[in-house]
């Protein structure tokens, strides 16, 4: 792939990690926090498969499983952090 | 198959095996996960013997060879990381079979704390001998779920809370890691650490991928100022999930740091980079013990005191990557080893110190330390656990933390930096005031007309705690395999 190509989708992961970042630090409902933890985590994935594209020999299959990993783990991390929120806002706790 | 690449094997299947066993049949899961236990200790000397005898192990799994397979290798760091978690988790398993009290009392706690903490055993081993970024990652974030379960596993509300920011801590330090991966894939076209070495700042983005690594891992390892999730999640863990959590956990972050730094990327780091990230560890030295110094339970005292002694570790980087370590290369070796014992003997002598917290929460029903007086006469062997587990914290001779103090002050006055091994004296001061106040009030004879009354706890538990003092003070009267298998600086 050129750089006209790839380039579209490393900015677009960029800007997915900036709001996701942004979301973390200045959102208070931790609901919110979790999604913006997903968004940093499709930034990375998407970062990650543009990078990885190579001008000579194609599509480097590699990164592809890593992502698919990735993305595994992150639907694990999410499932507990939502059990947890769950859990604890029915012990009454406010967002931390 | 040769044996050594068969126990290497069996100590990362066996515990995610026996996790999922003892889901499927909790009513046999008591046998079985002794028997599994007992099986985990042995496999973890052995396989300590094999690699001190006569060198690592190395497997490329399915023969497929890095860059394209995963490589891993426990070379003496790692067998000797793995032992120690075989015992600390062995005293854990052990501590918590007692069917009734702090953490048997309700089943479903049982049930579930077994096998998280047999998953937490076999994501822990992964991250010893994983030779490649990305599988590195996927151990860490392995840890972390079952770390954060274990926190929130009373349904408490105040460490559901504790749970929640240590994930979120947790999970946006992953986050930072596996940006650092992406960027060095991107660049290199490889993870495999050994490949790696020597090749990392080449690129323009390897100092951003380094650098978010660090930040990533030093937020997991809860350097200062990111230690803020540390004390209200382990201390409001139950006590043998915090004895894991406070002894193994944060060492797991440092211990990938260890390997990025100085196997990946040797002679990559910046002179202001390594001093900065000295200065936090001395800085958290200090507020760590400061903090300590004022607590009010004995367990947030014992969780403050975790977060000044990660502090010494961060103090290899200006004195093994710095200028200090061009003046004579036993500097780099001395500050290497002794944060290796640093390590080990703060895991042994802190996770004795949680499960002796455990049995005094037990004994007194509380850990406020000014209603702890004339429980010397009830816990006498608890306490005496205690005061040896103190000394190696404290680092006075014989113990491992000696062994860790007297290297690195030697290093740091030999690399011509003396204000590192100042760092570490006035820590070990401070260390002696705050673990002071317990044994004292513990020693103090109690008032007869308001006696406080305790529970009586058996001698085989007390036994645990006592047994891995007594290991954190072997590392120091023993020091010689142990730092033959260290190494020196890689």
């Amino acid at each position: 792939m050129t750089p006209v190509e790839w380039l579209p989708f490393a900015i677009c992961a960029t800007a997915l990690i900036g709001l996701g970042l942004y979301g973390l630090i200045t959102q208070p409902l931790l609901l919110r926090r979790i999604i913006a933890f997903n968004m940093i985590g499709s930034g990375i994935f998407l970062l990650f498969g543009a990078l990885s594209a190579s001008e000579t020999a194609g599509t480097d299959p590699v990164p592809q499983a890593m992502i698919i990993t990735g993305i595994v783990v992150a639907l694990s991390a999410t499932a507990l952090a939502l059990g947890l929120a769950v859990a604890h806002a029915r012990e009454g706790g406010r967002d931390p | 198959m040769r044996l050594p690449v068969t126990v290497l094997v069996l100590t990362l299947t066996l515990p995610l095996l026996g996790a999922i066993v003892s889901v499927a049949a909790p009513r046999r899961a008591e046998v079985l996960v002794r028997t599994a236990t007992l099986i985990m200790v042995g496999l973890a000397v052995a396989l300590t013997a094999h690699v001190a005898l006569s060198g690592p192990v190395v497997i490329a799994i399915g023969q497929w060879m890095p860059p394209l397979g995963i490589e891993l290798m426990a070379d003496g760091p790692a067998v000797l990381f793995l032992l120690v978690n075989a015992l600390v988790m062995a005293a854990v398993m052990l501590f918590s079979l007692k069917p009734h009290g702090q953490i048997g009392s309700d089943n479903r706690l049982v049930y579930t704390f077994r096998p998280l903490l047999l998953l937490l055993w076999g994501a822990l081993n992964a991250i010893f001998v994983s030779r490649d970024l990305f599988n590195l990652y996927v151990g860490l974030e392995l840890a972390s779920l079952a770390a954060v379960a274990l926190v929130g596993i009373e349904r408490k509300r105040d460490s559901l809370n504790a749970a929640l920011r240590y994930l979120l801590f947790a999970l946006t330090g992953s986050l930072f890691y596996l940006l650092g991966v992406v960027l060095i894939y991107a660049a290199h076209g490889t993870l495999d650490i050994g490949l790696l070495t020597g090749q990392l700042g080449t690129y323009p983005t390897d100092a951003l991928a380094i650098g978010a690594m660090t930040v990533g891992l030093a937020a997991k390892a809860a350097l200062f100022p990111f230690h803020v999730w540390l004390p209200p999640a382990h201390a409001g863990a139950p006590a043998p999930a915090s004895a894991v959590l406070s002894a193994l956990v944060p060492k797991t972050s440092f211990y990938i740091t260890l390997r990025l730094w100085f196997e990946a990327a040797p002679g990559a780091a910046g002179e202001i980079a390594v001093n900065v990230i000295g200065s936090l560890g001395a800085l958290a030295v200090i507020y760590g013990s400061v903090m300590a110094l004022r607590q009010p339970r004995l367990k947030l005292l014992i969780a403050y005191s975790t977060v000044a002694q990660i502090g010494y570790l961060f103090i290899i980087f200006p004195l093994a990557l710095g200028a200090a370590a061009e003046a004579s290369e036993s500097v780099a070796d001395a500050a290497w080893n002794g944060t290796l014992f640093q390590a080990l003997s703060h895991a042994l002598a802190k996770a004795a110190m949680f499960l002796c917290a455990g049995l005094i929460l037990e004994a007194a029903g509380h850990d406020r330390i000014d209603r702890l007086a004339g429980l010397v006469q009830v816990l006498p062997m608890t306490l005496f656990a205690f005061g040896l587990a103190a000394i190696t914290l404290m680092g006075l001779p014989p113990s491992g933390g000696f062994m860790a103090k007297y290297l690195l002050v030697s290093a740091s006055l030999e690399g011509g930096v003396p204000v590192w091994g100042l760092v570490v004296l006035s820590g070990g001061l401070l260390t002696t005031a705050y673990l002071y106040r317990p044994m004292a009030a513990a020693f103090r004879r109690s008032d007869p007309a308001s006696a406080a009354v305790f529970q009586p706890v058996e001698r085989w538990r007390q036994a645990l705690p006592l047994g891995l003092a007594i290991a954190s003070l072997a590392l120091g009267i023993l020091p010689g395999a142990p730092y033959g298998l260290m190494g020196g600086m890689p």
